[in-house]
C-alpha cells in the first residue's frame, strides 16, 4: 500500500462530541492517517468549532471557539477531522463570524486555517490522492450521506470512493423513494440544537430515515458524521434493531491482519 | 382570538362548518378566525400539523412529485447553464436592491406615460386603503382576483370585504382554499394539502352559496373538477367590473406588469374587467426587457418544473379597445425597504416566490405551511417573516428555528438566496433578545455554561473528566446506554436512547498513549 502521506504533518481535530463520547472514532483516524504516512499531532489547547453556539444564535460565544481554533492550529500544514460538519463549520461560519465582529484580522486568519482544514475522507481522497487504505471490513454496510458532508464542505463522492475500495465488504446504498428521489442525501433530522427546539419534526425525519436504513437489511450504518450517527443510532437503539451506527474512520481503519 | 387554531385542526372533517353560520352578512366565505401572528409558536403547530395523516400523504406525494421533476428539467438545460443563469438572476436582482431608488422612479415615470396611475403605499394599511377607495370610486361590489402573494400578504380580501366589498379567488387552488374557509399552505400551490375527494366536497357544499353550484353527481376526477369551478368563475369573469392582480415582474425599462401563470384564469382578469389594479411589492423590479429571458427560464423550471409556463401576459400600458382601459399600480413596501437595510437579510429580496425551497424542505414536508403562521412558509417564509414582521409575536421568535440546518434549499433557490445563513443570522437575533432580557432562560444558562467550558481546554478538560466519571459509574453497574431522561433532554431520549459515554476521553488516551506535546 502507498503512503502518501509521508513527510505530511498533520494536526488531528477530534471534535468535541468525539472526544468526550466517540474516542474510537478519534483512534481510528490517527491510525488511518498514520498508516497512510502522515505525522500526526493531536493540539492539547483544542476544544469545539462552536457551531452549536452558531447555529443557535449565538455569535459572541461562538467566535471565542474561532479564537481557541486558533490558537490550536495555527502553525500546522492541515487539520484533519473525522467530522465534515465542524470542518464545514470552520470553513462557513469561522470567517462568517470574524465578518461579524468587523475584525478584518481574525478574520484572514479564519479564511487560512478554513483552507488547510478537512474532512478524513476529503483529506485522504483529495488531498492524499489515494482511495486504499488498506482496509478490510466483511460486513454488509449502507452509507447516509449527511447534510454538512454534502452540501456545505461538499466532499463530493470522496466517502463512496473510499468505501468502493474497501476488501471484504458488500455495499448497499440506500433506496431511492417511491418518486426516484436519492433518500441517501436527505436530512436525518438532527440538527443539533433543531432536534431540542423542535423534537416532534425532528423524530419524523429521524424515523423516515431509519425506516430507509431498515429496508437495506445491513448490519452497519455507516457516515462522517458521529453527531447524525447518534440521532439515527438513538432511535435504531430504541426500537431494538439489528443495525449498529459506525463512523467511517472506524470502518477504514480496519485491516485484514487484524480481523484474523 | 384564542379559537383561531381550531379551524385549521381538521383538514378532514366538516370543512367550513366552524364559520359559515356564525357570519351570514359575509359576501366571501370566511377565513379561519384571527391574525397569522397571533398563532402558537412553531412546535405546538408544527405538532398538530404533523397528527394530520391525510395532509402529510399528500404534501409528501406533491412535494416528491414536482421535486423529481424540477431535477429533469435542470438536466435538460445543463448543469453549467443552469449555474450561470442563476448567478445572472442574482446579479440582476442585486442591481435592483443597490439602485432601488432610481428604480422606482423610472417604474413611475414609464408606467405613468403609457396611462397608468401609481400609488404608494408604505404598508399593508396604507396599501388597503388606496385598493379600497379604487374600487368604492367605481361603485361595485365586487372584484376578481389573480392568485397573488402580495395582497395575502396585506389582507387585502378581508379589508375588502370589511368595505362591503367581495374579493373572488380565481385560481383553482385559492378557490379551493377560500371556498374551504381555509388558509393557503403553500406559495405556489395553496391547496397542496388537500386532496381531489376533499376538494369534491368543498366543491359541492359551498359553490352553490357563492355563485353557480357545483353538478350534484360532481365526481372527485380533476378533469370534472376544474371544469365545475370553471363554470362557476365563468360568471364571476363576464360580470366583473374590476380585477386585482399582483405581479411577478414589473420592468421598469418599458413599463410592464409581467403576470405567469397556468390556467389562463389570470389572463381573464386582466383583459375582461375595465379597471385593473395591480398590487406589487416594491422588490419585484427588473431593469430591462431582456432581464426578463433569465427569469422566464429559472421561474417556471423551478416552480412548476415546466420548461415554459402555459400563460406569460405583459401589459404595458393602456391600449384603446383592448383590455383594461383603467390600470393602478399600487407599489407596496409594508417592511421591504427595512429589510433592504440588511446587508445579509437583504438577499431574501431577491426571491422571485417559485418555492423550490419549499418543495426541497423536509420539515415544511412534514408540517406544512398552516404551521408557520406567516402567508410565506417554509425555508423563505423562515428567513423573510422575521425580517417584515420583526421577532416580537412568539410564533415569529420560533420560526428561524423551525430548520434543521440542511441546506438543500440554498442549492434549490434559483437566485441563490443563501437561506441557511440568513436563517441563523434571525437566530442571531432572537439570541440577542433572549440574551438582553433579564429573566433568567435555560438556553441562555446553558449557552454562558458551555461557552465557559470551550473557550479554554483547561476548563474543557473539566467536563472530559465529568464525562468519563459518568462512562466508569455507568460501566460499574453495567449500564450501556442512557434512557429516557427529564425535560429538557427528554425532547431527545423520549424518542432515542443515547450511548453510555466510555469510561475514557479521546485526550486522556492520547496523554497516556503518546504524552502531551
Amino acid at each position: 500500500m502507498d503512503r502518501p502521506g509521508e513527510g505530511l504533518r498533520v494536526a488531528l481535530f477530534a471534535t468535541c462530541i468525539n472526544d468526550v463520547m466517540f474516542p474510537d472514532t478519534c483512534k481510528a483516524t490517527v491510525k488511518v492517517l498514520e498508516r497512510l504516512g502522515c505525522e500526526v499531532d493531536f493540539p492539547m489547547a483544542q476544544t469545539c468549532c462552536g457551531q452549536m453556539f452558531t447555529n443557535t444564535g449565538y455569535y459572541k460565544e461562538g467566535l471565542a471557539t474561532v479564537k481557541t481554533y486558533l490558537e490550536a492550529f495555527e502553525g500546522y500544514d492541515y487539520v484533519v477531522a473525522p467530522s465534515a460538519s465542524c470542518v464545514g463549520s470552520v470553513r462557513h461560519q469561522h470567517p462568517m463570524l470574524a465578518r461579524w465582529a468587523k475584525d478584518v484580522e481574525l478574520e484572514k486568519r479564519a479564511e487560512a486555517i478554513a483552507a488547510k482544514s478537512f474532512d478524513l475522507t476529503e483529506f485522504i481522497v483529495n488531498v492524499l490522492h489515494t482511495t486504499d487504505v488498506g482496509a478490510f471490513f466483511p460486513h454488509k454496510v449502507t452509507y447516509h450521506t449527511t447534510c454538512h458532508s454534502i452540501r456545505v464542505e461538499k466532499v463530493g463522492d470522496a466517502p463512496f470512493q473510499l468505501l468502493a475500495k474497501v476488501k471484504g465488504m458488500t455495499f448497499v446504498p440506500l433506496p431511492n423513494d417511491e418518486f426516484g428521489l436519492n433518500t441517501a442525501n436527505e436530512c436525518c433530522g438532527f440538527g443539533g440544537t433543531f432536534s431540542l427546539k423542535n423534537p416532534d419534526v425532528s423524530v419524523a425525519m429521524a424515523t423516515e430515515k431509519v425506516r430507509n436504513i431498515l429496508d437495506t437489511e445491513v448490519e452497519y450504518v455507516v457516515a462522517g458524521d458521529n453527531s447524525c450517527l447518534m440521532n439515527i443510532g438513538g432511535i435504531l437503539r430504541r426500537g431494538k434493531a439489528p443495525i449498529k451506527p459506525l463512523h467511517i474512520a472506524e470502518l477504514l481503519a480496519q485491516t485484514e491482519e487484524e480481523a484474523k | 382570538m384564542s379559537e383561531l387554531s381550531a379551524p385549521l385542526d381538521d383538514h378532514t372533517a366538516e370543512i367550513g362548518e366552524t364559520i359559515v353560520h356564525l357570519d351570514h352578512k359575509r359576501l366571501t366565505p370566511a377565513p379561519p378566525a384571527g391574525a397569522l401572528e397571533d398563532m402558537p409558536v412553531f412546535k405546538v403547530n408544527a405538532r398538530r400539523e404533523l397528527g394530520n395523516v391525510v395532509m402529510r400523504k399528500n404534501l409528501r406525494f406533491a412535494t416528491h412529485t414536482i421535486r423529481q421533476k424540477r431535477y429533469t428539467r435542470i438536466d435538460e438545460v445543463g448543469e453549467s447553464r443552469w449555474q450561470q443563469l442563476r448567478t445572472a438572476a442574482e446579479q440582476i436582482k442585486n442591481r435592483v436592491g443597490r439602485h432601488l431608488d432610481t428604480y422606482l422612479e423610472d417604474v413611475e415615470k414609464k408606467f405613468t406615460e403609457k396611462g397608468v396611475t401609481v400609488h404608494w403605499a408604505r404598508d399593508a394599511a396604507e396599501a388597503n386603503q388606496i385598493i379600497v377607495s379604487l374600487v368604492k370610486a367605481k361603485g361595485v361590489h365586487e372584484v376578481v382576483k389573480i392568485k397573488s402573494m402580495v395582497t395575502q400578504e396585506i389582507d387585502m380580501n378581508e379589508a375588502l370585504e370589511a368595505a362591503d366589498i367581495a374579493a373572488w379567488e380565481t385560481d383553482l387552488a385559492e378557490i379551493i382554499v377560500q371556498l374551504g374557509h381555509d388558509r393557503p399552505s403553500h406559495i405556489l400551490v395553496p391547496a397542496i394539502h388537500r386532496n381531489r375527494e376533499e376538494v369534491r366536497e368543498i366543491f359541492l357544499k359551498e359553490m352553490k352559496l357563492y355563485g353557480k353550484p357545483a353538478p350534484e353527481d360532481l365526481s372527485n376526477d380533476p378533469p370534472a373538477l376544474a371544469d365545475a369551478s370553471r363554470q362557476h368563475l365563468r360568471e364571476k369573469f363576464l360580470r366583473a367590473e374590476v380585477g386585482i392582480s399582483g405581479g411577478n415582474f414589473i420592468v421598469a425599462e418599458t413599463g410592464s406588469l409581467v403576470i405567469v401563470e397556468s390556467e389562463g384564469n389570470g389572463r381573464m382578469c386582466l383583459t375582461l374587467p375595465k379597471t385593473l389594479i395591480s398590487v406589487v411589492g416594491i422588490e419585484k423590479i427588473v431593469p430591462t426587457f431582456q432581464d426578463l429571458e433569465v427569469f422566464l427560464q429559472l421561474l417556471p423550471r423551478s416552480s412548476t418544473a415546466e420548461r415554459m409556463n402555459p400563460y406569460t401576459s405583459l401589459w404595458s400600458g393602456i391600449t384603446e379597445g383592448d383590455g383594461p382601459q383603467e390600470m393602478h399600480l399600487v407599489l407596496v413596501d409594508n417592511g421591504r425597504t427595512k429589510v433592504l437595510a440588511d446587508p445579509l437579510g437583504r438577499e431574501a429580496l431577491r426571491c422571485i416566490r417559485c418555492s423550490a425551497c419549499l418543495n426541497i424542505c423536509p420539515v415544511y414536508e412534514r408540517v406544512s405551511g398552516h404551521a408557520y403562521g406567516s402567508v410565506y412558509p417554509g425555508p423563505i417564509g423562515i428567513a423573510l417573516t422575521p425580517q417584515l414582521r420583526g421577532i416580537d409575536h412568539p410564533i415569529d421568535k420560533s420560526l428561524p428555528f423551525a430548520c434543521s440546518l440542511c441546506f438543500a434549499c440554498a442549492d434549490a433557490c434559483p437566485v441563490k438566496i443563501p437561506l441557511p445563513d440568513i436563517i441563523v443570522a434571525q437566530r442571531h437575533r432572537v439570541a440577542e433578545k433572549k440574551q438582553a432580557s433579564k429573566r433568567p432562560h435555560i438556553e441562555t444558562t446553558a449557552v454562558a455554561a458551555m461557552n465557559w467550558f470551550w473557550k479554554d481546554a483547561k476548563h474543557w478538560e473539566l467536563a472530559l473528566k465529568a464525562g468519563s466519571l459518568g462512562g466508569k459509574a455507568m460501566d460499574a453497574i453495567k449500564m450501556r446506554k442512557i434512557g429516557p431522561l427529564p425535560y429538557p433532554m427528554s425532547t431527545w431520549t423520549n424518542a432515542r436512547d443515547v450511548p453510555a459515554p466510555p469510561t475514557q476521553s479521546f485526550r486522556d488516551w492520547w496523554r497516556q498513549e503518546r504524552g502531551e506535546q
